[in-house]
């Protein structure tokens, strides 16, 4: 970023969102109230697995304020819950249902729902629904020996294999082999702002309405239409305020439908606000996984092939994203580095936990950490450095585009630009590498225990195939950018309204975003893997340019100029000969567009257009990131001294919050590394249901963090040449961390499972200890 | 339950409302007096969402009672700017871009103001220790310590 | 997580509250003091008191004051009222520093150092106090006043001589001399979190020897307690790495710790060793 470019796009503008943030004035899902609305509470499961003999709700229904109460029996119509993306035959069968049947599977699974007139009341009518059950065996670990989901089913729900090449050859031949058993543990998104869903039902006008959507409204909204039997046009989704999403937010679960279908029968609002102990049991888990995998090397270190084999902790259900995790898994895990053959098989195993899915870098956290715990004991096998090792595999430059024959999100593993050697230089330029070693070596032979560790990533954003948005000018010369797209906290505003200014032409203040809502635009692609910025901009920006060309075209016959000498600038056009001629603004030319005006000369009235972008391929940004770590052997405590992330985005719409983005992202890379884990007992009784349990970092936990916002690589995939942010600062923190870790203890490949708790490394030192002792 | 006819001071304004004595004060500022403003992220004294300050003090608002807080100065992130002008440490955290989703801001815009007006000398240190009492999952804390750092050399300065 | 129903009684004076919590205390009647710990339980409901007795409306309770030779404490002191440099001498020295390990700034602001001890969590900093410096806790009833020394006060885990009747009016910390000098360390997972292990240590130095050594340990076990066969290897002994390294492991060794899913007693074990160096050094410095 040396030179500040004149337009909008580029620039670290002032977010258009902040203004009622900071003054109290947002509009959350809980901020939302209708009249007479009902609140319901869930009763969840307090078992890990058993089957239900009976439930009684005697005692609730009969609490003063209590409206209704639900078990599955009052809805027999309404079906287990659909996968986003269609039908997948071998998983049908495994679907939650939206209140549990005639077994518990986990912890927290949705059994009865209670609809009062009060929170506090609906929260006291809960306490008084009991459940008579049988216990069945409980399973918590997907490495244990499958068990039985029913009387039929295996709760190996599925089997994910990719692959390429022959690996058993390459393993024959090769000159060393590398074999490491790495685990990742669970942990999840857990935004500040816990869920919440009010469903309506506007009897007048037959629509139903479901408020505090987000993530992807109108994916939803198509699947909600089908489970309720309604057109889509009879069913709307609003997204209010978001207060973070993360992957976690805006899928669709038990407590969405229970209020739509609540609203359609008792005709009155219902609202659902998830507390946080729910939070942590109820919504979407992440990341467990244990991967034994193997490198076969040559004497240079070349990487030949890859085995992985790996166990998917799925929890009690699959979710609404289905095997995708596990997809990307397989696909994503080869990373920057060239490979001769590879093969990977997973486990998608069902356990009695809180179900799992995505959390932002889904697939992506897991197998850097893996692949990069590889390459290391690969350096330490062969002798070589750790950064040699990596240079001696990275896909160069000139070999982009790189496809491989692996698949994420059913789309072909194939990155569009980069030169990863690049961006590795710049980092340890900017760290000052081999400075760094030097004093690394200095400070440990005072008797500290520091140590520096790197990881390089690729990144996956912006999937297709399509998304549209529309651009609409009023005759005052306010716009309206109108998108699919949703907001999750991002500066999704900003970053649309800047694109549609540079466009337009105009300041980009003017104009008003609309998102996540399905009663605006028919189609939208929402906010997840990293894909708004991607798409959607690319849309608006095809919106804007046929507004332009429009109102050009306008403004050529009202000045009787040629359209290409005309520019648009603050929303007037001008001449570009003649600065000071006449000039007509933006306002005036949509007036000459109203659908009376005689000097609309049959064109579509309005200054507006729609504008589509489609893509084939995904688009791969990539970085790395570097620690430097101290340890308190004493306690077994890590503090992350300072923190490097780099990465290219090929072009920063606004690098104030592509900035935002990789530094929030790194403090939840942060938390997955050192702190934040579900804890189950044996038993399933899950352990971290407080935010005294479940440990998110703060501020006294956060490093000082140096961020490379790099341009190097343009993606070749759109217009823009812009590749995805959301998930760059999280993907790599727990590779970087725990190879510093094991650098600062001397011992390659001694992490071998996050998150590194100080009790885990404490029982780490005294074991490298004791063998130290013994050898 | 009965509930108590109860006046809260809020901002400035009276809020005369009817509430049970098990209602916290963050529910009753948000559910009876509609200042929403005020949010919930755990409701067991963690989070820091609910920051608000009663009595020049910041306190955690799910961990009180709305009754207790009768006959106290109540304020929340509604009274913060003084009208259209806002607070210095507002327009600190939109040119720091300390937010994001904006969720865990009202409660760190509270905190921070009520401890500067205790301690507006406050030392850095003091202030991260401070600051560690919220938590935000979107922003990675570093622009909203440089927000507040802003704000208070900004408040600190003659004017 | 809506706390359930109760009556909530204000009284004004220590007799009235006194009165209510003889009538409420058999059906699980509780005292509402900072209720930074309470209000956490009753939000899980995990707690379901029909009637709380809010202590904060008593000015009575606003004791903080040195009477002969010790620190009265009333009930309606809060963590926050530490660090203010109302008391002089190591006493408050010591108080202030422990202040600032007790949870956040907004909590400090209402939990009360009364209610701890009341709460009786084995991670509370104050309770460890109280153990390490013999406070003496002074409860009232409808019965009358009683005072109990701090060692009979810990049963188990949450679990003290207190009375479900009775209420906490007040601590009394005897005073450090003049010349005590401490140390304090602790370890928690985040800054502020309730710690894994602490460790409190005073003594004076006169003469290049340890002299009324005074070690206790918190968090680590059910409840905070001293442990005199480390202070007997303290008692005398020159304030060097060797003695700090033999108290250290002592105190390990005697060690019974707590344990639960999460935490081993191993690892406690490890943690009173290596915080105990730390806090003989923070003596020595
Ligand atoms: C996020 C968070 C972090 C925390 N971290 C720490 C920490 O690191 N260290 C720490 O020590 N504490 C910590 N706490 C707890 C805090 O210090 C509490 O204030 C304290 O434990 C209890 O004091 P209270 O006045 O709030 O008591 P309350 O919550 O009002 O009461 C607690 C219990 O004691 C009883 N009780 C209270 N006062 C009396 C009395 N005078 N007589 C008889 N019974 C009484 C009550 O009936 C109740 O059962 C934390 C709290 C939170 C929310
Ligand atoms: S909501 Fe009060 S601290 Fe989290
Ligand atoms: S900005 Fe989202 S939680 Fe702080």
């Amino acid at each position: 970023m040396n030179d500040m470019p004149k337009g909008p796009i580029g620039r670290p503008l002032l977010r258009l969102e902040d203004p009622p943030l900071v003054t109290g004035r947002g509009r959350f899902v809980a901020d939302i109230s209708f009249p007479h609305q009902l609140h319901m509470r869930l009763v969840r499961s307090p078992h890990a697995h058993a089957r239900i003999n009976s439930i009684s709700i005697e005692a609730a229904l009969a609490l003063p304020g209590v409206f209704a109460v639900w078990t599955a029996r009052d809805i027999p119509e309404i079906g287990p819950i659909d996968f986003r993306e269609g039908k997948i035959e071998k998983l049908e069968p495994y679907r939650q249902p939206v209140l549990a049947i005639d077994r518990l599977r986990y912890i927290g699974e949705p059994v009865a729902a209670i609809f009062a007139s009060d929170a506090y009341i609906a929260e006291d009518a809960a306490d008084l629904v009991t459940m008579d059950v049988e216990d069945l065996p409980v399973i918590t670990r997907a490495d244990d020996p499958p068990g039985a989901f029913d009387d039929h089913l295996s709760t190996e729900a599925a089997v994910v294999r990719q692959g390429f090449g022959d690996t058993t050859k390459a393993f024959q031949e090769a000159h060393a082999i590398v074999e490491i058993d790495v685990s990742i543990g669970r942990h999840s998104g857990v935004p500040l702002e816990t869920r919440g869903a009010i469903g309506r039902y506007d009897a007048a006008r037959d629509v139903l309405e479901l408020h505090g959507a987000g993530k992807v409204p109108h994916k939803n909204r198509e699947s909600l239409a089908k489970l309720f039997g309604r057109s889509t046009a009879a069913l709307h989704l609003f997204e209010p305020h978001v207060g973070g999403g993360f992957g976690v937010r805006g899928e669709i679960y038990p407590e969405d439908i229970l209020v739509l279908a609540a609203a359609l029968r008792f005709e009155r609002p219902v609202k659902w606000i998830e507390d946080r102990r729910e939070n942590l049991i109820a919504c979407n888990h992440s990341r467990q996984q244990r991967h034994k995998i193997r490198a076969a090397v040559d004497a240079d270190g070349a990487l030949l092939a890859i085995e992985n084999e790996f166990w998917h902790d799925q929890g009690a259900y699959p979710r609404t994203h289905a095997l995708r995790v596990a997809e990307t898994t397989c696909g994503i895990l080869p990373g920057p580095y060239h490979l001769g053959a590879y093969k990977a098989l997973g486990h998608y195993r069902l356990t009695n936990k809180t179900p799992a899915a995505t959390y932002r870098a889904p697939g992506r956290y897991e197998t850097n950490f893996v692949r990069e715990r590889l390459l290391d004991v690969i350096a330490a096998r062969l002798g070589k450095s750790r950064i040699d090792v990596r240079r001696r595999n990275l896909i160069r430059a000139d070999e982009m585009p790189y496809a491989r024959p692996l698949s994420v999100l059913e789309d072909e593993v194939s990155y569009d630009s980069g030169d990863y050697a690049g961006l590795l230089d710049k980092t340890l330029a900017l760290i000052g590498w081999d400075e760094l070693q030097v004093e690394l070596a200095e400070r440990r032979a005072k008797g500290e225990c520091v140590g520096a560790g790197l990881a390089l990533f690729v990144e996956k954003s912006g999937l297709g195939p399509s998304d549209g948005a529309k651009v609409n000018v009023d005759t005052t010369g306010a716009i309206e950018v109108i998108t699919g797209g949703a907001s999750v906290g991002q500066g999704f505003e900003t970053v649309m309204a800047q694109v549609c200014a540079e466009t337009l032409g105009t300041d980009y203040r003017r104009i008003r975003v609309v998102h996540g809502r399905t009663d605006r635009i028919e189609y939208g692609i929402g906010a997840h893997a990293s894909r708004a910025t991607v798409m959607t901009a690319n849309a608006v920006h095809a919106a804007a340019l046929k507004v332009r060309d429009k109102a050009l075209a306008v403004a050529g016959e009202l000045l009787q100029a040629g359209p290409a000498s005309l520019d648009i600038v603050d929303g007037q056009v001008v001449q570009r000969e003649r600065p000071g001629g006449p000039s007509i603004a933006l306002g005036m030319i949509a007036h000459h567009l109203r659908p009376s005006s005689p000097t609309r000369r049959g064109r579509d009235p309005g200054l507006a257009a729609e504008g589509w972008f489609d893509t084939e391929h995904q688009t791969y940004p990539y970085g790395n990131q570097l620690a430097v770590v101290k340890i308190d052997r004493d306690t077994g405590g890590v503090t992350v001294e300072r923190y490097v992330i780099a990465y290219d985005i090929g072009r920063a719409i606004n690098p104030l919050l592509v900035r935002g983005q990789i530094l929030g992202g790194f403090v939840q890379g942060l938390g997955g590394a050192l702190y934040e884990e579900f804890l189950y007992d044996d038993r399933g009784e899950p352990l971290s249901v407080t935010f005294a349990d479940y440990l998110i970092p703060t501020l006294h936990e956060t490093p000082q963090v140096d961020v490379i916002i790099s341009e190097d690589a343009p993606s070749t995939r759109n217009p823009l040449g812009i590749k995805g942010a959301g998930e760059s600062g999280i993907a790599a923190v727990g590779a970087a961390i725990a190879s510093a870790v094991d650098d600062a203890l001397g011992v390659p490949g001694s992490i071998t499972s996050l998150p590194i708790t100080p009790q885990r490394l404490k029982r780490i030192i005294q074991n490298l200890d004791a063998r130290s002792v013994s050898s | 339950m009965t509930k108590q006819d109860i006046t809260l001071d809020v901002n400035g304004r009276r809020y005369a409302i009817s509430v049970e004595p098990r209602k916290t004060l963050a529910d009753a500022l948000r559910d009876e007096c509609g200042l929403t403003g005020t949010h919930l992220g755990c409701e067991h004294g963690v989070c820091g969402a609910c920051t608000i300050i009663v009595g020049g003090e910041t306190v955690r608002s799910c961990l009180m009672f709305a009754v207790q807080a009768t006959g106290r100065t109540i304020r929340t992130i509604e009274g913060l700017a003084d009208g259209n002008d806002l607070h210095p440490l507002q327009r600190a955290f939109m040119q720091n871009h300390a937010l994001q989703c904006g969720y865990c801001t009202p409660g760190f815009l509270m905190l921070a103001a009520g401890v500067l007006e205790q301690n507006p000398d406050i030392d850095d240190k003091e202030l991260i220790d401070v600051l560690s009492s919220n938590l935000c999952r979107c922003t990675g804390y570093e622009n909203i310590l440089a927000a507040v750092r802003a704000a208070a050399a900004e408040m600190r300065a003659p004017t | 997580m809506k706390p359930a129903s109760f009556i909530h009684h204000r009284p004004s004076t220590i007799d009235e509250a006194v009165q209510l919590i003889a009538r409420h205390a058999p059906e699980d009647g509780r005292i509402l003091a900072g209720g930074q710990s309470l209000v956490p339980i009753m939000a899980f409901r995990m707690a379901k008191p029909p009637h709380l007795i809010d202590i904060n409306e008593i000015a009575e309770l606003d004791l903080l004051e040195i009477a002969g030779d010790a620190l009265r404490i009333g009930a309606r002191i809060r963590h926050s009222a530490f660090g203010r440099d109302r008391i002089p001498g190591p006493t408050g020295a010591l108080l202030a520093t422990i202040m600032r390990n007790i949870a956040h700034h907004p909590i400090r602001t209402r939990g009360t150092f009364c209610g701890s001890l009341a709460h009786a969590d084995p991670a509370s900093e104050w309770c460890a106090v109280a153990a390490v410096m013999d406070a003496i806790l002074v409860a009232r009833s409808i019965e009358g006043e009683r005072e109990i020394p701090v060692r009979d006060y810990f049963e188990a885990v949450m679990t003290t001589a207190l009375r479900p009747d009775e209420i906490l009016v007040e601590v009394r910390l005897p005073l450090l001399p003049t010349g005590t000098r401490f140390g304090f360390c602790e370890f928690s997972r985040r800054a502020g979190d309730f710690a894994l292990a602490m460790v409190l240590v005073t003594m004076r130095i006169e003469q290049g020897r340890i002299v009324d050594p005074r070690f206790g340990i918190g968090g680590a076990e059910a409840f905070p307690r001293r442990l005199p066969q480390v202070e007997a290897i303290l008692n005398g002994a020159a304030p060097d790495g060797l003695t700090w390294a033999r108290a250290a492991a002592l105190a390990a060794e005697s060690l019974d710790p707590l344990e639960d899913a999460v935490t081993s007693g191993d690892y406690r074990r490890d943690l009173v060793r290596s915080l105990s160096i730390r806090a003989f050094t923070q003596v020595e410095a």
